[in-house]
């Protein structure tokens, strides 16, 4: 009785040993329901044959009323927040008033002069990526920290579990899925490298079109497998092209800044609105948040399907 | 003719409209998953392509017609191989294909 077994010794570690269990993360709690019930079955045939409360019998106990206690607690909890919620929504003013704090001078001023003070055709560009450029560094922040965690733990367990390295799997063999995503992915690749070029000029920019760019790289990371993408597009050389595209990011943006705040001119020309090399320095930020997101979507995608194939 | 063409598109996007509700009724209504995507999948096909004739007679210029023909080349290239996808996925890895519908053994 492995199972049997594995009690015995939670007990013997006490409620320290278990906690740190809970902490690293193998707590037994953790894949609840089912394991419960199996033991539940074991259980009772053994109360049958000798007919006494084992201390294992005890902890089960424990353990069902805890998870109880988790499931109300998390109950209550959620229903809270929806009360505060719908309270908070009641308060909020109707769509579209003039009295709203957020129609103020500051929309006015973009819309006005957005165009002659960014050069930016599309004025939602001119404002995320000129105005605002401090927000949107934030953004693609979260975004590369999101995957930094992601290539952490999952490189970290991919080394614990070992496994064959096979790296023609793919997920799906299909040879319809292969001739047409053939076809289909430069097109693809193109219309995202269209989309971040024109973001100053069209509606679209770097978020979208980097998200173009990354379902592209994972079409052709189902169809051909990683062996195939390996060539041109590898975990570590997104890592690497994000952190560029980060740091590119902040260099202009302090320039840029450093510059405005002490009333410099910097010395980047805005060009002329509607052709693609206009608008300073927002052709180069969509692209750097174009080449972030693209590399975050793949990276990610690539990491968790790897692991699922070495698990089993 | 601004009458005619008017008359035209909303007819075809109507049409469309009706077969994308077909196919969600369709969605709903069957019990397996190669019955969905089979209702999705030629459904789908269908009503984008009505919807994109339809706007076609809306377009004012030669390049929005143009564009709506690439939309749905695109869609009709892409929308059967992603459902056949769907369908190979689910033919590995469901146990119970068997009791669900007819199959021929080559297709295993």
């Amino acid at each position: 009785m492995n199972r049997k077994h594995e009690t015995d010794q939670e007990i013997e570690r006490g409620k320290i040993g278990a906690f740190v269990d809970w902490v690293n993360a193998d707590s037994p709690d953790i894949p609840a329901e089912i394991e419960y019930e199996h033991e539940e079955h074991h259980g009772e045939h053994h109360e049958e044959h000798h007919e006494e409360k084992t201390p294992q019998a005890q902890i089960r106990q424990e353990r069902k009323v805890v998870s109880w206690m988790y499931r109300g607690g998390s109950l209550v909890c959620g229903l809270l927040l929806v009360a505060i919620l719908l309270f908070t929504v009641q308060a909020l003013p109707r769509f579209g008033e003039r009295e709203v704090p957020a129609f103020n001078e500051v929309s006015q001023r973009y819309l006005e002069e957005g165009l002659t003070e960014t050069g930016a055709v599309n004025v939602v560009a001119g404002i995320i990526l000129d105005y605002r450029a401090f927000d949107t560094l934030g953004e693609s922040m979260v975004l590369f920290t999101g995957s930094i965690a992601v290539i952490f733990l999952l490189t970290q367990l991919s080394k614990k579990a070992e496994g064959e390295e096979d790296g023609s799997k793919k997920c799906v063999e299909s040879l319809p899925a292969q001739v047409i995503i053939r076809m289909v992915f430069p097109i693809v690749l193109l219309y995202g490298i269209y989309v971040v070029f024109n973001g100053h000029i069209s509606p679209g920019g770097g978020f979208s079109g980097g998200t173009i760019l990354g379902a592209g790289l994972i079409l052709c990371h189902l169809a051909f497998g990683e062996a195939y993408t390996s060539r041109f597009v590898t975990v570590k050389r997104c890592t690497g092209v994000m952190s560029v595209a980060l740091l590119t990011y902040i260099a202009m943006k302090t320039y840029s800044i450093l510059t405005g705040a002490n009333h410099i001119e910097s010395g980047i020309p805005l060009g002329t609105p509607g052709s693609i090399f206009s608008s300073g320095l927002i052709f180069p930020l969509n692209i750097c948040v174009g080449l972030v997101v693209a590399c975050t979507i793949f990276a990610v995608y690539s990491l968790f399907t790897n692991w699922k194939a070495r698990e089993k | 003719m601004e009458m005619i063409k008017f008359i035209l598109g909303s007819v075809f996007i109507l049409l469309g409209l009706f077969v994308f509700g077909v196919a969600t009724f369709g969605i709903f209504r069957f019990k397996y998953v190669l019955n969905r995507v089979h209702v999705a999948a030629k459904c789908d096909s269908l009503a984008s392509i009505l919807v994109c004739i339809g706007l076609m007679f809306f377009s004012d210029s030669l390049a929005g017609i143009l564009k709506l023909i690439l939309i749905s080349v695109f869609i009709w290239i892409t929308n059967p191989v992603a459902s056949h996808l769907v369908c190979k996925i689910e033919m590995e890895t469901n146990e119970n294909i068997r009791e669900e519908c007819e199959i021929k053994e080559e297709m295993l």
